[in-house]
C-alpha cells in the first residue's frame, strides 16, 4: 500500500515531463495508474470478502508515537475501487476534453488521487488528518487553475477556507477522540469506542469537518462555486471522489459513535434536510453544472443520513448509493462536459434537440440519469429500495416513519431534476442555429461515459455481486428486527416498492407542472449562504484592517512608550510586590564617584535641552568621559583606558558626519501632554532600573567566579587577567565581537556612500591624476604629503609638523600597547584604537589626500586580514591536535635581548589590532572621505584653476 | 584607588545606581523623540548606562586585576570577568553608535529631515479601511471580485503619494551639495 501512494507520488511528479514526450498520449499513461490501483485493489478482494484485511505500518518517529498506519478493509476497498475507477475513466476523457496545461491539469489530478487512495487506507487518524488536508490542497490547486480569473481564485478559495476550516475542527476532534480512546489507530477505536464525557464533543467536531468537506448544509456554498473548475475536475472531485471523503469519515466512525449523543440527530438531521433543501435548489438552476452540483449536495445529504443512521440496512443502503452516485454523478458531469466541449454552453435555455444529433450521448446520458432518478433495473434503483426500507422498517430510529416521508420527498424532487437535466440538455425541437453548431464528438470521448453509465446498469442487474462489499461493511451492526436485508431488484409488492413508484410519479409531476407554467424563478428563494460566507469574509477582513490600525500605528515613539511602559508596569510591579531587601549599600564606595556622578548626570541632562548638534554631542562625550573616570576609580585600568579611545573615536565619527547636517535640531512639534508622558515613561523606567540594580546586587549569594580566572591567568603568562580573559578564557567572545564590529563598519560605508546620479557623475569627472597617491613621488614640499590638496586659508603649519612628529610616535605607542596587554592594560583594542587616532589625526589636517598617502591599503583589506588572523589563530591549534582557541607560551632566547616570553594568543590580539585600524580607516573614508568628497574635489578644480 | 576593600557580596552603592538609572532615564527619554540624532545620542547614553550597569552590578571593585607575577589574595582585587564583558560590551557599542549615526545621515539625505516618520504603509491601513466601507454599499457581488481576491494590489494607486519620500524627494539636500560643483562655477 505504500508503494501504491509512492507510485502515485512519482507518477504525478514525471506528468509534466510525459506531456513533453508524449503528448495527448499522455493521459494513457496517466489512467494506467489508477487502472492498476483497481486491479491491485482486486488481488486483495478475496480475503477482504471474507471479513479481512491488510495492515501496512511505517515506522516514521515511533518515540513521539508518529506512525503511517495504512489498513484495507472492505469498506476501504469499495472507496479504492470508485476513486481509482472513475480517476482512469476520467483522465481517458480529458484525452479528448483538455486543451491546454495539460501536464499540470494531468500531474494535480493523479496527485489528488494519490491522496485520496491515502485517506481511504489510513488506520491512524493524524494520517487521515493529513491525507484528508492533501485533497483539499488539490482542490484548490485543480479549480484555481493558472488563478487567471477572478471567479476561479474565489471559488478556490471559498473551497480552501471552508473545507480546511472544518479539517480543523476535525483535528481537534480527533484530539480529543484519541486522548479519550488512547490510541490513534482507528481500528483500535473501532474495536473498542470511547464513552468519555468529552466524546459528545468530539463527534460534534468531527462532524463538522466531515459536514464541510460533504458540502452539507449550511457549509455546501463552496460545491456550486466550484464548478468553474473543469468540468473533469468537478466530475472526479466534486462529484465521486474528494466530496465522498467526508461521507467516508461518517461511514467510517458510524459504527463506534452513533451511539454517542448527538450523533444521529445531526447526520439525519443535517443530511436529510440537505438532501431536499438543495434539491428544491437544483430545481432553479439553468447551468447544468449547476444543476448536478446542487443534485450532489443533495445526494451527499442523503449517503450522510444513511451511513451515519448507524442500522444494518441503512449502511447497507449507503454504500450502494455511494457506488451508484459515483457512477452516474460523474457519468452526468462528463457528458455535460461533452455538451459544453461540442456547442460551447451548457445552459438549459440555450440548448435544445441535442438528443437527435447526439443520439449515442443522449442514449448513454439517459441511463445514468435513470439511475439517478432510481428506476430498475439499474443500481440507483436498488439503492433507493434499501434507503427506503431502511428508514421505513428501521425501527431503532426514532420517529423513523416521519424520516421516510422526508427521503420520499427528497426521491421525488430527485426524480424531478433528474427529468429536469435530461429534459433540459437533450430535449427539444433542434433549432437551426444549434443544429449547425454541433460537431459528433469523436467514439473516444463518449466510451468513458457509457462505461460509468453501463456500470450503472450491471451493477444493477448483477446485484448480488453489488451487494457482496457493502455487505461485509453492513454486518459490523447487528441485523435489524426482521432479519438481515437481502439487496435484491424484486422484493414482491411490498410498501417499500409502493413508495419508490410514488416518488417516481410525484417526481415526474412536479417536472411536468414546473415547464408547464410556474417557472423555476418563481419558486421560493431560499436563503442564500453564498451571501452569508461573503460576509464572514468581509467582517473578517475588516476585524483584522481594525486590529491592525489600532496596534499598527506606525509611529516609533508610540512603539517605544508601550514597550517601555510594559517594563515599568510589569517588572515594575513584580519587584513593587516582592518588596526585595535593598541591602544596605553605602552611600560611595570612593570619594571621586559622586563629583563625576554629578558631572556626568549634569552633562546628560543638558543634552536633552541642548539646541545645537554639536552642543549636544560634546556633552554626550563629557558623559562617556566621565563614565571612564568612573572606570579608572573603580579599579578598571583597561576598561577605563578603551572608553577614552572608543569616545573619542565616536566623537570624531559623529561630528563628520554632522559636518552634512543642520546644525541645530528641527524644533519639535510635541504637545504638552506627550512631553509630559515622555518624560513620566523615561522617568519610570530610569527608577525601575535603579531600583532593579540595588535589588539585584544585593539578592546575589552565587560566589565570585572569576576567581579561578585570577587562580590559573599564571597559565596564560598574562599578568594583566582581563586581557588574559579577552585573548585567551573567553576569547571566543572576541572572535564574535570583532566579526560585528567589522560587519557593522562596512554597513556604514554602504549606508553612508550614497549616490545620486550627480554625485556619480562628480566622482566620475575627477580627473584620475588627482588621486592622491599618486603624489607620493612629486617633490615634497610640506610637512605632511597630502597636506597640499587643502586650499591654503584651512592650512596650520603647526598643526601640520605638530602631526608629522607625532604621527610615528603614536603608532609606536599603539604598539607598545598591544604588545604590553598580556601584562598590563592595554591590549589590541586599545592599541588598534590609538593606530587609529592617529590616522584621523592626519586626516583632520592633512584631509583625504594625506590619508591616502599614510595608507595605502584599502581599509577593509586591513580589517579583513586582522580577522582571518585572529581565525587562523583561533583554529591553528586544530592542527596540532589542541583545541581550537588554544594558546601557548614560548619562551625564546636571544642574543643581546635576552630571554624572551611570549603567549601564542599575542597573534589574536594582532588580529584584534589590526582589524580595529581598519574598521577606523573604514569609517573614516566613509564618513569622512566620501562626505567630503563633494566639496573637495570642487576645491581642487579651483586649486588647479588657480 | 586605593578604597578599602569590604568583604559584603553587595558591590553596588548608591551613586553608582542612581547614575546608572539617571543614563537610563535621559537616554530613553531622548530616544522618545522623533529627532534620529536624539535618538542616537539617547543611544549612547544608553550604551554608557549599560556598560556601567554590567561592570558596577557584575563584581566587586578594588585594584585593578593586574597580577604583577605573584599570587593574590583573590578577594583583593576587581573582579576582572565583568571588566572583561564590559570591555567588549563598549567596542560593540562604538560599532552600533556608528552604524546608527550612518542610518540617521542617509534617511537625513534621503527625506530632508532627520525625523522618523509614521510609517506610510500603516497609514495606508486608512485608506484600505474606506476601501471596504465603499465596498459595503456597492455590496459584494460578482463586480468587485478582482478587490476582494487581491485587497492589497490596488492599494499602491490610491493617490496618497509617499510622503517620506523615494528618489524623488532626494533631489533637494542633493542639489545643495552639489552647489558647489565644477560645471556650475564655470
Amino acid at each position: 500500500m505504500l508503494v501504491l501512494l509512492a507510485v502515485y507520488a512519482a507518477a504525478a511528479v514525471s506528468m509534466p515531463w510525459w506531456e513533453k514526450r508524449l503528448g495527448r498520449a499522455m493521459w494513457f499513461v496517466a489512467a494506467l495508474v489508477p487502472l492498476a490501483t483497481v486491479v491491485w485493489a482486486g488481488t486483495r478482494a478475496a480475503r477482504v470478502l471474507d471479513g479481512g484485511a491488510y495492515q501496512e505500518s511505517l515506522y516514521w518517529a515511533p518515540s513521539l508515537g508518529l506512525t503511517v498506519d495504512l489498513r484495507l478493509d472492505a469498506l476501504s476497498l469499495l472507496m479504492l475501487w470508485v476513486v481509482a475507477g472513475v480517476g482512469a475513466l476520467v483522465l481517458l476523457y480529458c484525452r479528448y476534453y483538455v486543451e491546454r496545461d495539460a501536464g499540470r491539469l494531468a500531474a494535480l489530478l493523479l496527485a489528488f488521487a494519490g491522496a485520496m487512495i491515502g485517506l481511504v487506507l489510513a488506520d491512524n487518524l493524524f494520517v487521515l488528518y493529513v491525507f484528508w488536508e492533501l485533497t483539499t490542497v488539490a482542490s484548490f490547486l485543480l479549480i484555481a487553475g493558472r488563478g487567471a480569473r477572478a471567479v476561479q481564485r474565489r471559488a478556490a478559495r471559498q473551497a480552501l477556507l471552508v473545507t480546511a476550516a472544518g479539517g480543523l475542527a476535525m483535528l481537534l476532534g480527533f484530539i480529543v477522540l484519541g486522548q479519550e480512546a488512547g490510541t490513534y489507530r482507528v481500528s483500535a477505536i473501532l474495536a473498542d469506542p470511547p464513552r468519555g464525557g468529552a466524546v459528545p464533543a468530539a463527534v460534534v467536531l468531527v462532524l463538522v469537518g466531515a459536514f464541510a468537506k460533504s458540502a452539507q448544509m449550511p457549509v455546501h456554498g463552496w460545491l456550486p462555486a466550484a464548478m468553474v473548475a473543469p468540468t473533469p475536475v468537478s466530475a472526479f472531485l466534486h462529484a465521486a471522489a474528494m466530496v465522498k471523503a467526508g461521507v467516508y469519515l461518517v461511514a467510517r466512525l458510524a459504527p463506534a459513535l452513533a451511539e454517542v449523543t448527538p450523533w444521529r440527530p445531526m447526520v439525519l438531521g443535517v443530511g436529510l434536510a440537505t438532501m431536499v433543501v438543495a434539491a428544491w435548489r437544483a430545481l432553479r438552476e439553468t447551468d447544468l453544472k449547476l444543476l448536478l452540483a446542487y443534485g450532489t449536495v443533495s445526494e451527499l445529504g442523503l449517503l450522510t443520513a444513511l451511513l451515519g443512521a448507524g442500522t444494518r440496512t441503512a449502511a447497507l443502503a449507503g454504500l450502494v448509493m455511494l457506488l451508484a452516485h459515483a457512477a452516474f454523478k460523474s457519468a452526468l458531469f462528463l457528458s455535460v462536459g461533452i455538451v459544453d466541449h461540442q456547442t460551447g454552453t451548457r445552459d438549459i435555455r440555450e440548448l435544445s434537440g441535442l438528443g437527435r444529433r447526439l443520439p449515442v450521448l443522449f442514449g448513454v446520458t439517459a441511463l445514468a440519469a435513470a439511475s439517478m432518478a432510481g428506476l430498475p433495473p439499474l443500481v440507483g434503483f436498488l439503492g433507493k429500495e434499501a434507503a427506503l426500507d431502511a428508514f421505513l422498517h428501521g425501527t431503532e430510529l426514532a420517529r423513523h416513519y416521519q424520516l421516510t416521508v422526508v427521503l420520499v420527498c427528497g426521491s421525488a424532487l430527485t426524480v424531478a431534476f433528474a427529468a429536469r437535466f435530461l429534459h433540459g440538455a437533450f430535449g427539444g425541437r433542434p433549432s437551426e442555429k444549434a443544429a449547425r453548431a454541433v460537431r459528433s464528438p469523436e467514439p473516444g470521448f463518449v466510451v468513458p461515459v457509457a462505461v460509468l453509465s453501463a456500470a450503472g446498469l450491471v451493477l444493477g442487474v448483477a446485484y448480488p455481486g453489488t451487494a457482496a462489499l457493502p455487505t461485509v461493511y453492513a454486518d459490523a451492526y447487528p441485523p435489524g428486527a426482521d432479519g438481515p436485508y437481502e439487496l435484491s431488484l424484486w422484493h414482491g409488492f411490498t410498501p417499500v416498492l409502493g413508495l419508490s413508484a410514488l416518488s417516481l410519479v410525484v417526481g415526474v409531476l412536479i417536472h411536468a407542472l414546473l415547464r408547464r407554467g410556474a417557472v423555476p424563478a418563481r419558486l421560493p428563494r431560499l436563503p442564500d449562504v453564498q451571501r452569508a460566507y461573503d460576509r464572514v469574509i468581509e467582517g473578517v477582513d475588516r476585524l483584522a484592517v481594525t486590529l491592525t490600525r489600532h496596534t499598527q500605528v506606525g509611529s516609533l515613539p508610540v512603539y517605544l512608550t508601550v514597550l517601555l511602559a510594559t517594563v515599568v508596569a510589569v517588572p515594575g510591579a513584580a519587584l513593587v510586590a516582592a518588596a526585595p531587601s535593598l541591602g544596605s549599600p553605602p552611600l560611595w564606595r570612593y570619594s571621586l564617584e559622586p563629583v563625576l556622578a554629578v558631572v556626568m548626570l549634569a552633562a546628560a541632562a543638558t543634552v536633552v535641552t541642548a539646541r545645537h548638534r554639536l552642543t549636544a554631542i560634546l556633552l554626550t562625550g563629557a558623559v562617556g568621559y566621565g563614565a571612564a573616570g568612573l572606570f579608572l576609580v573603580r579599579g578598571a585600568p583597561d576598561l577605563a583606558l578603551t572608553q577614552f579611545l572608543v569616545e573619542t573615536m565616536t566623537l570624531v565619527v559623529v561630528v563628520l558626519v554632522l559636518r552634512r547636517m543642520p546644525s541645530r535640531f528641527d524644533p519639535g512639534r510635541t504637545s504638552v501632554p506627550g512631553r509630559v508622558l515622555r518624560g513620566a515613561v523615561a522617568v519610570g523606567v530610569g527608577a525601575v532600573v535603579t531600583c532593579f540594580a540595588l535589588a539585584a546586587a544585593s539578592a546575589r549569594t552565587a560566589p565570585v567566579i572569576s576567581t579561578g580566572y585570577l587562580r590559573r591567568a599564571a597559565e596564560t603568562g598574562a599578568y594583566n587577567v582581563v586581557d588574559a580573559i579577552i585573548v585567551d578564557f573567553r576569547a571566543l567572545d572576541t572572535l564574535g565581537e570583532i566579526s560585528v564590529v567589522l560587519v557593522a563598519a562596512v554597513g556604514v560605508g554602504s549606508l553612508v556612500r550614497f549616490r545620486d546620479r550627480d554625485a556619480v557623475r562628480a566622482v566620475d569627472e575627477e580627473p584620475p591624476a588627482r588621486f592622491p597617491t599618486t603624489h607620493w613621488d612629486e617633490p615634497r614640499q610640506t610637512w605632511l604629503p597630502g597636506a597640499g590638496e587643502r586650499p591654503g586659508g584651512e592650512r596650520s603649519v603647526l598643526l601640520e609638523v605638530a602631526t608629522r612628529l607625532l604621527f610615528p610616535s603614536i603608532l609606536v605607542l599603539s604598539l607598545f600597547l598591544l604588545f604590553s596587554g598580556h601584562y598590563r592594560p592595554g591590549g589590541g583594542f586599545s592599541g588598534g584604537l590609538v593606530a587609529g587616532l592617529a590616522f584621523v589625526l592626519r586626516y583632520l589636517v592633512g584631509g583625504q589626500a594625506d590619508l591616502g598617502a599614510a595608507v595605502r591599503l584599502r581599509p577593509v583589506a586591513i580589517a579583513g586580514t586582522g580577522l582571518v588572523i585572529a581565525a587562523v589563530v583561533a583554529l591553528a591549534p586544530l592542527a596540532v591536535g589542541g583545541t581550537p582557541l588554544d594558546s601557548d607560551l614560548v619562551t625564546w632566547h636571544l642574543p643581546l635581548v635576552g630571554e624572551v616570553k611570549w603567549a601564542t594568543s599575542l597573534f589574536l590580539d594582532v588580529g584584534v589590532y589590526l582589524l580595529v585600524v581598519g574598521v577606523v580607516l573604514k569609517l573614516l573614508s566613509a564618513v569622512g572621505v566620501s562626505l567630503d568628497r563633494g566639496g573637495t574635489a570642487a576645491r581642487n578644480e579651483e586649486g588647479s584653476a588657480r | 584607588m586605593t578604597g578599602a576593600v569590604d568583604n559584603t557580596v553587595n558591590t553596588l552603592d548608591v551613586t553608582m545606581a542612581v547614575v546608572v538609572g539617571g543614563l537610563f532615564t535621559i537616554g530613553f527619554h531622548l530616544m522618545l523623540q522623533r529627532s534620529l540624532m536624539r535618538i542616537v545620542l539617547g543611544f549612547i547614553l544608553l550604551g554608557h548606562g549599560t556598560n556601567m550597569l554590567l561592570l558596577v552590578a557584575g563584581g566587586t571593585p578594588g585594584r585593578p586585576p593586574v597580577l604583577e607575577g605573584q599570587p593574590v589574595n583573590p578577594a583583593e582585587p576587581a573582579d576582572p570577568l565583568p571588566q572583561a564583558m564590559a570591555l567588549t560590551s563598549i567596542v560593540i557599542t562604538f560599532g552600533l553608535t556608528a552604524f546608527l549615526m550612518a542610518l540617521a545621515y542617509r534617511s537625513w539625505r534621503l527625506s530632508g529631515s532627520d525625523e522618523v516618520r509614521d510609517d506610510v504603509e500603516d497609514r495606508r491601513i486608512d485608506i484600505a479601511r474606506q476601501r471596504a466601507g465603499a465596498d459595503e454599499v456597492t455590496g459584494p457581488g460578482e463586480e468587485n471580485d478582482d478587490d476582494l481576491g487581491e485587497p492589497d494590489g490596488d492599494l499602491g494607486d490610491d493617490g496618497l503619494g509617499e510622503p517620506d519620500g523615494g528618489e524623488g524627494d532626494a533631489g533637494e539636500p542633493d542639489h545643495r551639495d552639489d552647489g558647489t560643483a565644477p560645471e556650475e562655477h564655470r
